[in-house]
């Protein structure tokens, strides 16, 4: 059934028990610490990340928000798999993943590449849902240009 | 049934006006359509209605066979267009009881109806001689409330920001209603105007504005109505509701998107300064200056909407062939149906009247803490239609504390099979998420 590539086991699992939730100070004093608020206005979906890195490694990407179970299993995803990278890798992830969530469901993701980002896949043929996804990683990337790793910041959307 | 005897004398049950819902249906071909494998089941007629074919032949055949520009020309087509426009007006003031022709203005929908008077504020508040009771200044206040949709708040936020008046609200009550207790110290000789929400968008809620009305014209203040929801489900009569302005979109009535109503007293219209110049809104004019054609024209400048204002017509003829008393009857009947049913729900929460009385077929709600895009989502899978999200209402939103809320809302076209294949529906949600 159509629904099921939607809701993957993979979303409802990290939608159910996120990994990584909540804001927290930097464990090393030193680190740059920044954060974006990010809302989508047609739903009123919205998303904190926060990063905190010494320029070279991401040390935390934490999150808070509320919203659905695309926008909040994509945020659990996202601290997943970009936490203890190295900006220039974790960039690289943000950038599959947002090609992944722009290929209206014609891109093949990389499993090594985006870990459990893959279950995204069938979210990229529902174009009402494709911001969801995008939400926390859009965030993310504001986030860290705030933090001075990375691109100049988004404008928000 | 119950075997209640009505004593004679009073109205009967069998008095109220009643249709044949499968014959409404199949005047409405969008309902034949299957989504995802399943019968359409739209429950989305707060958003916007579907159309019968009456009204679709009509915008056809006004293409086909009439079209030319109105008010313009001397020849045959244009002839028949001007007529059409100008016949769509009467039946539309006919609708809702319009004590003139002239007092009907189309505009593009409530939005442009709404912002059409608060921008005849702002210009009037540029000139010492214009009519007083449209200027404002600091110490000058508009009231509106908190249950409004985005288009009667936002217009009134930036006329408060023009002209350096103060913008109020009634709060509502946790039952969904008005809460008019501070009705005199919010309503004061300081107020120019009142803009509310006839029925909300949102909570279903149907206002009764007779005490507002009555403490508007005490203290010599304007009401506006926003009867976006309520003409397309309830008889209206703008003479009994004893408002100022009233505004309506033609999409929620059966009518096509593009057309839109805003009625004003003739005399109140009349004071009014133009908002938008160009064609058709002037008397005459010259290098330096022009004068303006009276109302409706004024605030008509421009080719309108010829064809969707002549549809909107024939939504009309359509609707009061059926009797507008059947359909807020039918719909009556349809709420209290779904307000049961939705009871039944394990988790189901109602934001808004949780009683069939002062309120429309339009609910909103809460499944557990299951967001609205999973529910909808999940929904449409199914082929059932619903609104997910704020509904251009964040401040109820924010009043009951959740960033979205899932509504159902149902017309004339809406079966109680529908209302059963939602909550069918919503079990299949909650097997999905618990
Ligand atoms: C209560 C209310 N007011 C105003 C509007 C605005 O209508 P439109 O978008 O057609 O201008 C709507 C519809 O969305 C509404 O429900």
């Amino acid at each position: 059934m159509q629904l099921d590539q939607l809701y993957q086991e993979i979303i409802l699992d990290h939608y159910k028990r996120p990994h990584g939730r909540g804001l927290r100070d930097a464990d090393d004093p030193t680190d740059r610490v920044a954060e974006a608020h990010h809302v989508n206005p047609t739903c009123g979906d919205e998303v904190t990340v926060r990063v905190a890195t010494d320029g070279v490694v991401l040390h935390d990407v934490s999150y808070d928000g509320m919203g659905c179970s695309i926008s909040q299993a994509s945020a659990s995803v996202l601290h997943e798999l970009l936490r203890g990278r190295e900006a220039g890798e974790a960039f690289a992830v943000h950038e599959a993943f947002v090609e992944l969530m722009s290929g209206r469901g014609q891109v093949t993701p990389d499993e090594d590449v985006l870990g459990d980002g893959v279950a995204f896949a069938g979210v990229a043929r529902y174009p009402a849902r494709v911001k969801c996804a995008l939400l926390p990683w859009m965030a993310f990337k504001d986030a860290a240009a705030r933090a001075g790793v990375g691109a100049s910041p988004e404008v928000k959307a | 049934m119950s075997s209640l005897t009505i004593p004679a004398g009073m109205p009967q049950f069998d008095d109220v006006p009643r249709f044949d819902v499968a014959a409404v249906r199949a005047d409405f071909p969008i309902l034949d359509r299957e989504v995802n494998g399943h019968p359409l089941v739209y429950l989305d007629s707060a958003n916007t209605s579907h159309k019968p074919r009456q009204v679709l032949d009509v915008l056809a055949e006004h293409y086909a066979r009439h079209n030319a520009n109105v008010s313009r020309s001397v020849h045959t087509l244009g002839t028949e267009a001007t007529e059409a426009y100008e016949g769509a007006r009467a039946k539309i003031a006919r609708f809702v009881n319009a004590p003139s022709v002239d007092e009907v203005v189309f505009t593009k929908n409530s939005t442009e109806a709404i912002n059409l008077v608060a921008y005849a504020f702002s210009n009037a508040s540029l000139r010492a001689d214009a009519d007083p009771r449209f200027r404002l200044g600091p110490g000058d206040e508009i009231v509106i409330s908190e249950m409004e949709h985005h288009s009667n708040i936002v217009p009134w936020q930036l006329l408060a920001e023009r002209t350096g008046a103060t913008l109020r609200w009634f709060p509502v009550t946790d039952a969904g209603r008005l809460d008019e207790s501070g009705l005199d110290d919010l309503v004061t000789e300081r107020t120019k105007i009142v803009s509310l929400v006839h029925m909300s968008n949102i909570l279903g809620t149907v206002n009764a504005t007779a005490r507002i009305t009555a403490r508007v014209r005490e203290v010599g203040a304007l009401l506006l109505l926003d009867c976006s929801q309520s003409v397309p489900h309830l008889p209206i009569d703008v003479v009994d509701l004893d408002a100022d302005f009233v505004v309506f979109t033609g999409h929620k009535m059966c009518g096509p998107t593009g057309i839109g109503v805003l009625w004003g007293r003739g005399e109140l219209l009349a004071a009014m300064p133009p908002v938008m110049g160009g064609g058709s809104m002037i008397e005459t004019v010259t290098m330096a200056r022009s004068t303006f054609a009276a109302p409706p024209a004024r605030f008509e400048a421009g080719t309108p909407p010829i064809a969707e204002a002549v549809a909107l017509g024939a939504a009309v003829d359509y609707l009061t062939g059926l009797d507008m008393r059947a359909i807020q009857w039918h719909e009556k009947e349809l709420t209290a149906y779904a307000l049961d049913a939705l009871a039944t729900v394990p988790g189901l929460r109602i934001f808004g009247p949780t009683v069939p009385v002062g309120r429309g077929g339009t609910i909103s709600f809460a499944l557990g803490d299951i967001h609205p895009h999973d529910v909808g989502q999940v929904l449409d899978s199914l082929g059932v239609q619903v609104r997910v999200g704020h509904h251009c209402a964040k401040p109820v939103c924010s009043r009951f504390g959740v960033p979205a809320m899932t509504r159902a809302s149902f017309y004339l076209y809406t079966t109680t099979g529908e209302i059963d294949a939602l909550v069918g529906g919503l079990e299949q949600v909650r097997k999905v998420f618990d």
